[in-house]
């Protein structure tokens, strides 16, 4: 992150503005990827002129970037009215992530023209074999690289986005040569996200703790290796009084409904745009206000955790597990798999398992419920 | 564009390219996929909020600098213009001798001129 960029999110933080926030415009999606979160049914989604009344209202709150998403976001036909009003009327500066199956050269062009950030593709391999097998839509694999290609012909930046899983966890090296290829940016997510309402089904998906410890030694994928991977020192005076993210602070989320979350992880109802102006939600929403008062001090088994400050701590993954305050296993997961030191909650988990205390996911992962927390989340690996 | 000073009207306009917020007393501009970040102090970021490409710059200037920074007509519009040439340099604003008129924007009303 340059400088600059670090100084508008503190000064942003400093003051209460809501410098990012990501609308799903849609849970309705032309592939039906074996990982997702969302229920893809509509549910009676904002109509144009609500996401133009919310645009109105993101702009006065102070809103400076907007990550459109989705579902995905093109089989909305009003999708280039949302952007163009969104980028011409307000100059949110806009990313857009999508599969790219619905974008062809006009498309593109029309993103060109309406300066969108970056558009982030996501694609689980260079075979189409997997890759298709993963989103359920024969023949995906092909278009979604097309798309990239269009894109990056028109000069705009791309990234693909892979998800770590086990169906395509030995193919990474493939979706990140075929990046080179096209001249785009890579990243790779080991998490996997509970679905929206809470079934923890999909994180079956999750690769082992071999794999996890693997692709964290990678040089390719974190740079320095020993860094990564360095043994942690707990935190500081000044770590404990740090939040844990920006959800809540600077970013939140907004459903298809008008429903407001702190971040789309974390799936905290804080309030609706359909009944409240987003400005009143964001500054008065108990709930927000709860999120914000979280310290690392205030995590009762993270704080006292040796990953306490270096962990990445998703606080909403540890709300879906049961506690905000509480640790997230997949996290604790990740930190155990980069330094080989487990986190003060999977210590619970081992004494705790022998009491009866936990029970299997099977995925590997063991959810505690009920023990004290501890800090983690890992964000995406950018090559 | 020209970046030369030159007697006449002059007028400006925010580059569609440009991504752009106030935050506090300056205004942060963002090149698109460039990811490019400009800030924008109070007096530039006045000028930036008034360049519609329908208003002239000498206007801009009197209204937004010299009424709120006690300075000089004449100075004001030396610097004004050093400052929009740079920006117009940068891509992030467009300066023309004769207004700017840019398309309607969808769902804005027929007068509304441009994003604040």
């Amino acid at each position: 992150m340059s400088s600059l960029m670090q100084e508008m999110g503190e000064k942003a933080l400093a003051m209460g503005i809501p410098l990012t926030v990501q609308l799903d415009l849609t849970y309705r999606c032309n592939e039906r990827c074996v990982h997702c979160y969302l229920d893809h049914d509509d549910h009676g989604e904002m109509a144009t002129a609500e996401y133009k009344k919310l645009l109105d209202e993101l702009a006065a709150a102070g809103v400076f970037f907007i990550t459109m998403s989705g579902g995905e976001i093109l089989l909305r036909k009003d999708f280039f009215e949302i952007l163009e009003y969104a980028r011409l009327k307000h100059m949110f500066s806009v990313k857009l992530k999508t599969n790219g199956v619905l974008i062809r050269e006009r498309e593109a062009a029309r993103l060109r023209e309406l300066a969108v950030e970056s558009v982030q593709i996501s694609v689980y391999s260079h075979r189409p074999e997997v890759h298709d097998a993963i989103t359920l839509l024969p023949g995906s694999l092909a278009r979604s690289i097309e798309a990239a290609k269009f894109l990056k012909s028109q000069g705009l930046q791309v990234i693909l986005a892979d998800v770590l899983m086990r169906q395509n966890h030995l193919d990474y090296s493939g979706v990140k040569a075929l990046a080179a290829d096209i001249g785009v940016r890579f990243i790779l997510d080991p998490t996997i996200t509970p679905m929206m309402d809470g079934d923890r089904g999909v994180l079956s998906l999750n690769v082992n703790q071999d794999v996890l410890q693997k692709t964290f030694r990678d040089e390719g994928l974190v740079g320095n290796v020993e860094e990564f991977c360095s043994i942690p020192k707990g935190a500081s005076a000044d770590e404990m009084e740090s939040y844990p993210c920006s959800a809540g602070h600077t970013f939140c989320y907004v459903s298809p409904y008008g429903d407001v979350y702190p971040c789309v992880q974390f799936p905290l109802p804080s309030g609706n745009v359909r009944r409240m102006r987003f400005l009143d939600i964001w500054n008065h929403s108990p709930q927000l206000n709860e999120v914000r008062d979280i310290q690392l001090r205030d995590l009762p088994s993270c704080s006292q955790c040796v990953h306490g400050s270096t962990c990445t701590r998703c606080p909403g993954l540890a709300f879906l597990e049961g506690n905000m305050r509480g640790p997230s296993l997949q996290d604790c997961e990740k930190s155990f798999a980069r330094t080989g030191i487990p986190s003060k909650n999977l210590e619970a988990k081992r004494s705790g398992a022998s009491a009866g205390h936990s029970h299997g996911l099977g995925a590997g992962l063991v959810q505690i419920q009920g023990v004290a927390p501890s800090p983690v989340a890992v964000p995406a690996l950018v090559s | 564009m020209s970046a030369a000073v030159a007697p006449g009207k002059r007028y400006v306009a925010r580059s569609k390219q440009m991504a752009a917020r106030r935050l506090g007393d300056e205004v942060m501009i963002m090149a698109g996929s460039e990811a490019t970040v400009y800030t924008l102090n109070d007096v530039a970021a006045a000028i930036w909020e008034e360049a519609d490409g329908l208003t002239p710059l000498d206007e801009i200037v009197e209204r937004r600098i010299c009424r709120d920074f006690d300075v000089a007509p004449e100075d004001a519009l030396q610097d004004a213009l050093a400052l929009v040439a740079e920006l117009a340099g940068h891509g992030v604003m467009e300066v023309s001798d004769t207004p700017i008129v840019s398309k309607r924007i969808p769902g804005a009303p027929e007068s509304e001129k441009g994003s604040r």
